[in-house]
């Protein structure tokens, strides 16, 4: 079997079950953050026990993002040796710099997060959160800033074939780089908005109507309300921003074949790259001249232009399309339950059930961002330096092949029993209601049995 | 040999790292342990065992992000050569490391029913990780060689390695916990022990018969005088613990961090050996140091980085295991 090929579809898998977790990790410090600071602010013990149940939740979330982030980190050894043999002078200090600023930052204070509690004062332990959620959050800043380099090099030059750092900050702050990490972080957000959302209508739907419910539900709903029209804002710029600079992975993403004015957006089509034609097409004239260059007599980059040296075209489009229609569908939803807690008070039933799944919605648009971002960026590992073909390592295929099979079970093993025990702390948090003793928060003894790690 | 940046960086970042593969080996040594104890615990020894290490694995496997960092970063061309060479073992132990990571924290969540599962899965990646890494060892000692006598003496290499980390943990455990649990870890303190003695002699033997190179590097007149001491104290270490296990149950509490520290000790002066017997070389006989840097440029940046940030993690993790010091109570989050 093609090593190559394996190599890629494992370096996908692996990266694709990384990023699940730091996008939910990267806000939920924040959120509890928030609750933290509710709870400083108004001594109501619901915040608290807000925290304490979405805690576990990013305990169990960071626990997963630090296995699988230590595989990605063997990754580049394993299967692409070549990606560090040609441009690690730039990736390498930028890694590092995540090691040593970020992680370590979450990891040491994670502890005192976590269980802390009861064994610090109350603003170590904010204190201590602060600094986690800072902390992932700069993790994001360094490895996007290593991957909008990849997307959009600037500041290097290259001498035997090997990339030299010539200028930092055009390196970190290259083109692409801003308005990546605004999307990023703002895809985090709507995913955790939409995870602590879709669990608290899980509750809401098996009754329980306590404080700490309401209270992490409407956080939730108007997080996200608020966010997604920024979102679609930021992704749109972020769509001419790629445009400029990667006016191949626009053209793919528009499944646009050749480069002329008055470009219709297509909404459906099958692109066949062998016709070099779309097929079964739904269009609304001119749409996509009038988004990209805001005039509907605007000129679009086409395929055409790119014969060779463009990424697959069915891929990008579609993936591009699920991560957009997924935006919009959370902007209806978001907006009508906020409509509905503003106005009523409390949501319709049918809406709570279509939010359930919606806790998900997030993880769906992020992979299919990325996907639209990195396979738009093929046939390159990094632009115009360095092809993914060349990078790959002297590997026989039949170890990657059974690597890759071996990762794929776990990793589906790993997914459901993460599902189910998030469906079973909401079940148990709605069971439990605000009922169940808080011994540090409410100054009373332990009632019941501690149970460790809990 | 002249001192300016293209020659010292490496040097530095060589230091660098090989800190922070021993610090990796000292504190994730203990917690993988107690992992590899689990095989010998009852369910509720299991909750004390996990407290003991609950508020620090996380910073613990750290280490090993940054050890690997370094290696990517610093020595680029040797990261490719030696992970390219270890694919497999380099997969069993992120698999171990996987199943473990994760297993902690599952155990703590799902319904009681499905704990004992998880807890199995801590057993088995923590067992399974330890072996990778002894496996990788004793591979490397011998030169990234593939042959059968390269297997089995990364098998040999293994196992002893699995009984050292078994052996830390069990200090650790004399440290942070009492009573009957404490009584048994210093059982499996001496049990672990003799393995450890075995491994370390076998690869301090192998070594040297390995490589002619490496031969002639300990075995000339003065250097064998001064790295004596090595071997030596080391062999003291083993025995002063070895006679200390049998006071420990009388003399109470007084003593309950000294196994761990003459095992660090132990651990740290091996490491010495191995770094004196591989120098200059980071992918044994084949790349120097120098050979495999990267660009001065792009180290200098990172040691700017280095320097400030290194001694802020040292004092956060000092202070975070001040928080969490004395004996292991149960983990709560409220
Ligand atoms: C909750 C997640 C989420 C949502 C609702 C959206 N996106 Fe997005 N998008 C991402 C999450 C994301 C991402 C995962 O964060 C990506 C992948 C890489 C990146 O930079 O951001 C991304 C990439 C990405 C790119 C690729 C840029 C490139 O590769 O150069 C474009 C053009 C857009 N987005 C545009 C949009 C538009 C017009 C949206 C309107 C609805 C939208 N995104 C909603
Ligand atoms: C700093 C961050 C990242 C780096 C350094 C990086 C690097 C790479 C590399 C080395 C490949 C080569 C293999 C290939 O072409 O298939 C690749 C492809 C890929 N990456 Fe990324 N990536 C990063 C972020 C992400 C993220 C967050 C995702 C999200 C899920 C992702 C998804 C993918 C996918 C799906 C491919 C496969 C593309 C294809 O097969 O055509 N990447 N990336
Ligand atoms: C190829 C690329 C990547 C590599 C090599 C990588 C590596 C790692 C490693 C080793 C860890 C564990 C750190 C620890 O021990 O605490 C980690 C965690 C993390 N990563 Fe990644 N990562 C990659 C891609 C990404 C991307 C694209 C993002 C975000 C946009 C990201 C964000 C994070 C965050 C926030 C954490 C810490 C929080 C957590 O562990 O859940 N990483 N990563």
């Amino acid at each position: 079997m093609d090593p190559l090929m394996l190599s890629r579809i494992q370096f996908a898998a692996n990266i694709s079950f990384h990023i699940l977790f730091p996008t939910i990790t990267i806000s939920l410090g924040w959120v509890l953050l928030f609750f933290k600071w509710r709870y400083n602010r108004t001594g109501d013990a619901a915040w608290m026990r807000a925290y304490f149940t979405w805690v576990k939740v990013f305990a169990l979330s960071f626990a997963l993002g630090v296995v699988t982030g230590i595989t990605m980190s063997f990754q580049f050894g394993t299967n692409w040796p070549g990606y560090m043999g040609t441009v690690g002078n730039i990736a390498g200090p930028l890694l590092a710099y995540e090691v040593l600023t970020a992680f370590f930052l979450e990891a040491v204070f994670l502890g005192i997060m976590l269980f802390g509690f009861s064994r610090v004062s109350n603003r170590v332990h904010t204190l201590a959160t602060f600094l986690v959620a800072f902390g992932t959050t700069l993790s994001a800043f360094w490895i996007l800033a290593l991957n909008s380099w990849m997307q959009t090099p600037t500041g290097f030059e290259m001498r035997d074939g090997v990339a030299h750092a010539v200028d930092w900050w055009a390196i970190v702050f290259n083109p692409s780089f801003p308005l990546r990490l605004i999307h990023m972080l703002l895809a985090s957000s709507l995913t955790v908005a939409f995870l602590i959302a879709g669990f608290s209508a899980l509750r809401f739907l098996a009754g329980d109507r306590s404080d700490s419910m309401w209270k992490v539900l409407r956080t939730g709903v108007f997080l996200g309300a608020a966010l997604i029209p920024v979102q679609i804002f930021v992704g749109d710029q972020h769509g001419l921003n790629t445009l400029e600079y990667q006016p191949q992975k626009v053209a793919a993403m528009e499944a646009n074949w050749e480069t002329r004015s008055n470009v219709p957006l297509v909404l459906f089509a099958i692109p066949d790259e062998t016709a070099r034609e779309n097929r079964f097409e739904l269009t609304i004239p001119n749409g996509a001249s009038l988004i990209l260059r805001h005039s509907a007599a605007g000129v679009v980059p086409g395929l055409n232009d790119y014969i060779g040296n463009h990424p697959p075209v069915f891929a990008v489009f579609w993936s591009f399309r699920v991560m957009v229609g997924t935006g919009l569908l959370m902007l209806a939803v978001s907006w009508t339950a906020t409509f509905f807690l503003w106005r009523r008070g409390t949501l319709p039933r049918p809406l709570a059930y279509l939010m359930v799944p919606m806790a998900l919605s997030g993880w769906v648009a992020v992979l299919a961002g990325w996907y639209t971002t990195e396979i738009g960026r093929q046939p390159w590992l990094v632009t115009g330096i360095l092809k993914t073909a060349d990078a790959v390592g002297p590997i026989p295929g039949s170890h990657v092949a059974l690597t890759l099979a071996i990762y794929l079970v776990i990793y589906a093993v790993l997914l459901a029993a993460y599902l189910s025990v998030l469906v079973y702390l909401a079940l148990k948090a709605a069971k439990d209601g605000d009922t169940s003793p808080l011994p540090a928060v409410l100054d009373t003894p332990l009632s019941q049995p501690a149970q460790a790690g809990e | 040999m002249t001192l300016d940046w293209p020659t010292l960086l490496p040097l530095i970042f060589a230091s660098l790292m090989g800190v922070a593969i021993l610090v990796y080996v000292v504190l994730d040594g203990f917690d993988l342990g107690i992992g590899i104890l689990f095989a010998a615990a009852d369910d509720h020894e299991k909750d004390v065992m996990i407290a003991a290490i609950g508020p620090f694995w996380d910073a613990n496997e750290t280490w090993l992000v940054l050890a690997v960092g370094l290696l990517l970063v610093a020595f680029p061309a040797a990261h490719g050569v030696i992970l390219t060479a270890l694919y497999l073992p380099v997969f069993v132990l992120l698999v171990g490391l996987i199943l473990r990571g994760v297993a902690f924290d599952f155990r703590a969540k799902v319904p009681a029913g499905r704990k004992a599962r998880w807890n199995r899965a801590f057993l088995f990646g923590s067992l399974i990780a330890a072996l990778a890494q002894g496996y990788m060892l004793g591979v490397y000692v011998l030169g990234l060689e593939t042959g059968f006598g390269a297997v089995a003496f990364g098998v040999l290499v293994a196992f002893c390695l699995a009984a050292s980390y078994a052996a830390m943990g069990a200090a650790w455990l004399i440290y942070k916990t009492e009573g009957a649990l404490q009584q048994k870890a210093v059982g499996w303190l001496r049990t672990a022990l003799v393995f450890t003695v075995l491994g370390m002699g076998a690869v301090s033997l192998a070594t040297p018969l390995a490589s002619p190179r490496i031969f002639d590097r300990w075995f000339v007149f003065p250097e064998m005088l001064y790295l004596a001491p090595l071997p030596i104290l080391s062999g003291l270490l083993f025995l002063w613990l070895w006679r200390l296990t049998f006071r420990l149950s009388e003399t109470g509490d007084a003593h309950s961090l000294k196994p761990f520290l003459a095992l660090a000790a132990v651990f740290t002066l091996g490491f010495a050996g191995l770094a004196w017997s591989f120098y200059p070389f980071v992918v044994p006989e084949k790349l120097t140091i120098w050979q495999a840097a990267a660009a001065p440029e792009s180290l200098a940046i990172i040691l700017a980085g280095t320097v400030f940030v290194l001694p802020v993690i040292i004092g956060a993790t000092i202070y975070s295991y001040h928080v969490f010091g004395g004996k292991a109570a149960d983990l709560r989050y409220d």
